[in-house]
């Protein structure tokens, strides 16, 4: 698979782990991909933290609106019964528990349910913008990234990056696997027909626990 | 009540050392042209308080160009992935930047503009943000047990200027914004000595139903 496949793959199996009616916040980039494949009878909210609770899509050049734009400063548009709200209500709802999930890339994540994706001291200095507000709050943490970062793993035993948050990552979907972090370790529990087992396993740093149930990403 | 004055007005009601809030979310509900005078006023030294840096490749004038003129000594800020040069000058030492997650942003802000001491929130310990990383700035900060769950304590922003955005303001400076301009602007108009809003439009009166921030908070009302 080219990047741009793998990305597709990943975005295609988080799709199913929305129920209609979910309430959900996408990260930027690989996790905006996602509504794209979600079930017809599925519909969900979205969450812009900048401030709708009812994200639409972006809009064609005719209808460009720079007072709705998207967390990236994109333009953007209001779903339907969607509504417009300002960053302390929006982070309300965050914290609140008010959402259902959210979806995150990351530079690393840990057995643990740690997760490092908002610096790499003296070099990469995006900024944790609402993404630790979101683990703290979100019900279900759901990280969407590449199995490896061009071939070393990113599913660490402990993250070396500084820390997003601390054990709130409930589910890790590669193009390899999808993963639980459960009290025990990280438990595999599908995986991409394409790799085997052992594949998997040395391509990630962490120890994996097999489950008993484990089948192939549909 | 609020006083309709220029761009160059309003732009030297900001000093030497000030701290500034700027509302706004990247390209949305900053006031950017009030920012741009402020830049060709030569104020230096200034603590910025924002959401972001900027974003210097979507729209000309903002709070990058205070941060590229090397006006702002110290930047707090949520995400600065968009402006590159925020990086740089935090990295190379010549400006001081603190990161803050965005809901602790917003609740930091608005505890300084509603007269709170404080907030607790769960987000960011185990983090940097919490044990007091070199790295962002930060001093280490209290964790307080309630009921069975840790919190952080933040403490309150205030700032010595608040600089806002309006779709619509009245000469009473009550203020609407449209869609999610509104961002920080909301609670930023509370938190700060001196409150300017630049807006879009300015009306007699707006319908008192549609009013997002009443004019009370409001000094200074500058139009686009």
């Amino acid at each position: 698979m080219d990047k741009s496949e793998i990305k597709a793959y990943i975005a295609k199996r988080v799709a199913k782990e929305f129920k209609d009616g979910d309430f959900v916040n996408l990260g930027i980039g690989l996790p905006t991909m996602v509504p794209a494949y979600l079930p017809e009878d599925v519909h969900v909210t979205l969450e812009a933290e900048l401030g709708m609770a009812g994200a639409g899509s972006a809009p064609d050049e005719a209808h460009v609106d720079w007072e709705v734009v998207d967390a990236g400063g994109a333009p953007s548009s209001v779903a339907i019964g969607g509504a417009f709200i300002d960053s302390a209500t929006s982070f309300g709802l965050i914290r609140g528990g008010h959402v259902d999930a959210t979806v995150l890339g990351a530079l690393q994540v840990d057995q643990k349910g740690n997760l490092a994706n908002w610096i790499i001291p003296g070099k990469m200095v995006p900024g944790m913008g609402g993404a630790m507000d979101l683990c703290a709050g979100a019900s279900n943490v759901i990280v969407a990234m590449e199995h490896t970062q061009k071939g070393s793993p990113k599913i660490l035993k402990e993250c070396t990056l500084p820390l997003t948050t601390q054990t709130c990552v409930t589910k890790i979907i590669t193009e390899m696997a999808v993963i639980d972090v459960t009290d025990k370790g990280l438990v595999l529990k599908e995986y991409n027909p394409e790799f085997t087992v052992d594949q998997i396993k040395e391509a990630t740093e962490a120890e994996l626990i097999v489950a008993d149930d484990l089948k192939p990403i549909e | 009540m609020a006083k309709v004055i220029s761009l160059q007005e309003a732009a030297a009601k900001v000093k030497d050392g000030d701290s500034v809030m700027v509302g706004g979310f990247l390209s949305a509900g900053g006031p950017n042209e009030l920012l741009h005078a402020v830049a060709e006023s030569g104020v230096k030294n200034l603590t910025a308080i924002a959401n972001d840096g900027g974003d210097p490749k979507r729209y000309e004038h903002g709070l990058h160009e205070l941060i590229h003129n090397g006006q702002v000594s110290w930047l707090w800020a949520t995400h600065i992935g968009l402006n590159p040069e925020v990086g740089q000058k935090m990295n190379d030492g010549s400006m001081k930047v603190t990161l803050v997650p965005q809901g602790s942003m917003a609740e930091k802000i608005r505890a300084g503009g509603y007269g709170l001491g404080g907030v607790l929130t769960p987000t960011g310990i185990g983090t940097p943000v919490g044990d007091g990383s070199e790295d962002v700035g930060n001093t280490k900060k209290t964790i307080m047990n309630i009921d069975g769950k840790d919190y952080l304590f933040e403490r309150p922003l205030k700032a010595d200027v608040a600089l806002i955005y309006a779709s619509k303001c009245d000469k009473y400076g009550n203020i609407f914004i449209h869609g999610d301009a509104r961002n920080f602007n909301t609670v930023m108009a509370f938190a700060g000595k001196t409150v300017i809003v630049q807006t879009n439009e300015l009306v007699d009166m707006l319908d008192p139903d549609e009013v997002l921030i009443p004019g009370v908070v409001v000094d200074y009302i500058v139009e686009k």
